[in-house]
């Protein structure tokens, strides 16, 4: 990102030592549920009809192109577990993420941003209140939890949009669908999809609190904030992405 | 603080539901059953090849799934793949001299264990043995069985 | 802690450097404040009045010489011991810095909650007797986006209040008020002062208005102290650089003109 590339070594230190100083205060804020809980809803909840939504779509699709695909080799009826498949292990975790990085993110960047520049920050410092303890880990905690949960219910809205379009509309025996889809996926697969929402959700929800976190006090530092955070968290989603389906393959 | 009751509700709403999302993909979408744990009985079989099977592929009778391929293993003393069956404890009536064999599904499909019944009276119990097995059907084999016979016949034709 | 004379002063600098980067913000700062007085710290732009309240507060330390507070020397405190002494103070910002989703009772009761487990009773007292203090305790169910600057600066006093702090520090209080609003805070500056029995520090240019409340006044420019005294002696003062500032005069010390060569060799010159 910066011109200098010893600016670049100390801007991914300064992001490590930021992300270790928030775990280190994780167990201390877990005995605060109340705000972690608040941010659950903003991060999770928020985003839910945006995942559906998506998740639906995308299913959708993937049972036409997927139909049509199988349909050249004479066999329809694996379409289930093509879906399945493309949702659990590469789908489902990382649309979630960008869709995440996309609604969940950008808020968390610009409120905590805009907390800076209107000395909502320096004022709890005043008062002798930790703002990362206070503001920063609750609002981490809540993106780490909530992305699982919201891939998870990406990937099954998917393989309903998948059905809806496979056998209501293209014909595929209902049966066959299901037991081909039961019978090819693991539950390492499932796992294989949780692993990479998990680590998703961690570096996306650790992107957008460091980027609100370090803005410039300006109007002006808060838009660049939130613009860094998606564009970062989508390539490093992409990133993590190749790397974890190597290891996890 | 406002709206704190209906910021619960979403949030309870939205953890179920994750949950619940969860649960389904780990239990409905897989093969591996739930409550398949201590409800069952356990059988072994010898094959020559097993070829391309792999724990957790149906054992059906008649098509009917009655249980999975729970382990695969190598036995040095008979020079065959060791195979133990899962079979679910209703299915407790299968002969004691049925006869195993790995079949395909569809040409391309994964394989499974076939049970085929025997006609004796009394019946497989935890740890029992299928005596009369069938190996699997390697493609390969087959083709090349095919090609040399093909040309035993040419080689013939000539010789005439 | 050694004297009476030392116990007298509640903030205590002495020969502080501090530079932002290249910048030399302070160099040899001299300054002190009487415990119960309304100590008015003032100067032009960029001469480090918000610096100087973040050395005081501990948010930043100096290069050189020494910053004590309520008889402690900041240098090599810990956090946790900073954070002690910060409770014994409060601050009004510019802007008042009230927390966004929460109300303005939530925002007065906000450092009760983070510091002590009391009796929702006992918050509710405290919190309502502190609005009743700054003549907002009907609007305590209001978001802060529904308060007017003034009346943002005013919950923004009442947090500021609800610990009891000893020393109350406020960072240009007067910056974009109606007259009205000014007078209340002025109003309220000197109030607290005396009822509660604690020190303020007002950092200000707005020297006709500091000069009605404040018992002492520093004038800060270039890095150091250049004069001091009650403020009515100030204006009185016929030193150039106290005389400009005081009166608002347009040149002086500090010049009209940034540095620039002349305008004849610019325009008619041989070029940059």
């Amino acid at each position: 990102m910066s011109a200098h590339p010893l600016a670049s070594i100390r801007e991914v230190g300064r992001y490590a030592l930021f992300v270790g100083r928030l775990l280190a205060e994780t167990p201390r804020a877990l005995l605060r549920p109340g705000l972690v809980v608040q941010q659950v809803y903003n991060a999770g909840a928020l985003s839910l009809v945006i995942v559906m939504l998506s998740g639906l779509f995308v299913g959708m699709v993937l049972g036409l192109q997927g139909f049509d695909l199988l349909e050249r080799f004479g066999s329809e009826e694996s379409l289930g577990t093509a879906a399945a498949l493309g949702l659990v292990k590469e789908l489902g975790p990382v649309v979630t993420a960008l869709l995440f990085a996309g609604r969940a993110g950008t808020a968390l960047a610009s409120e905590i941003g805009l907390m800076r520049a209107t000395d909502q920050l320096a004022a709890m410092e005043m008062m002798a209140v930790d703002p990362v303890r206070r503001v920063v880990v609750p609002r981490f905690l809540g993106g780490v939890i909530s992305m699982p949960l919201l891939a998870a219910i990406f990937s099954l809205i998917g393989i309903f949009g998948a059905q809806l379009v496979g056998v209501q509309m293209m014909g595929v025996d209902p049966g066959q669908f299901w037991s081909q889809m039961r019978g090819a996926v693991e539950q390492a697969d499932v796992m294989e999809g949780v692993i990479k929402s998990m680590v998703f959700g961690l570096s996306c929800s650790a992107i957008a609190v460091y980027e609100g976190f370090h803005a410039a006090p300006t109007a002006e530092g808060v838009g660049r904030a939130t613009t860094r955070t998606v564009v970062l968290s989508s390539v490093m989603v992409l990133l993590l992405d190749y790397m974890l389906t190597a290891v996890l393959l | 603080m406002r709206s704190n009751k209906a910021m619960e509700i979403g949030t309870g709403l939205f953890v179920l539901l994750g949950f619940a999302a969860l649960f389904f993909l780990v239990t409905q979408i897989t093969s591996r059953e739930v409550g398949f744990g201590e409800r069952s009985y356990r059988i072994g079989a010898a094959f020559e090849q097993v070829g391309g099977l792999k724990p957790g592929a149906p054992v059906s009778m008649s098509g009917v799934t009655v249980g999975r391929v729970e382990s695969i293993g190598y036995d040095f003393d008979t020079y065959q793949a060791e195979v133990v069956l899962r079979i679910e404890a209703r299915y407790d009536r299968i002969p004691d001299d049925s006869d195993a064999a790995i079949y395909t599904a569809g040409l391309l499909g994964g394989q499974y264990v076939g049970i085929g019944p025997g006609g004796s009276e009394t019946f497989l119990q935890d740890g029992d043995r299928i005596e009369f097995t069938q190996s699997a059907i390697v493609l390969e084999n087959l083709i090349s069985k095919f090609l040399f016979s093909r040309a035993e016949e040419a080689g013939a034709e000539e010789m005439e | 802690m050694d004297s009476t004379a030392r116990d007298e002063r509640i903030v205590e600098v002495t020969g502080v450097r501090y530079a932002a980067g290249e910048r030399v913000i302070f160099d040899g700062l001299d300054l002190n404040v009487r415990r119960g007085s309304v100590t008015a710290v003032m100067g032009p732009s960029g001469t480090g009045k918000t610096t100087l309240l973040r050395l005081i507060s501990g948010q930043a330390s100096p290069a050189a010489g020494s910053v004590r507070v309520f008889g402690r020397e900041l240098a090599g405190q810990s956090r946790a011991e900073v954070y002690a002494m910060r409770r014994r103070m409060g601050m009004l910002f510019q802007q008042g810095a009230l927390l966004t989703d929460l109300d303005v009772y939530e925002n007065v009761a906000f450092p009760l909650r983070e510091h002590a487990r009391l009796p929702e009773a006992l918050v509710r007292m405290m919190v309502l007797t502190r609005l009743e203090a700054v003549g907002l305790r009907g609007a305590a169910r209001l978001m802060p986006w529904e308060l007017s600057g003034g009346m943002a600066r005013r919950v923004a006093l009442a947090r500021a209040i609800v610990m009891d702090p000893e020393l109350l520090i406020y960072d240009e209080p007067f910056v974009g008020l109606d007259p009205i609003s000014m007078g209340v805070v002025l109003r309220l500056i000197r109030e607290l002062n005396d009822t509660l029995g604690i020190t303020s520090i007002v950092v200000s240019h707005d020297v006709e208005e500091i000069a009605k409340v404040a018992d002492q006044a520093w004038l800060l420019s270039g890095g150091r102290v250049v004069a001091s005294g009650a403020p009515r002696e100030l204006l009185a003062s016929e030193d150039p650089p106290v005389r400009q500032f005081m009166r608002g005069l347009a040149d002086g010390p500090v010049p009209f003109h940034y540095p620039a060569a002349s305008l004849r060799d610019e325009l008619f010159g041989e070029g940059p």
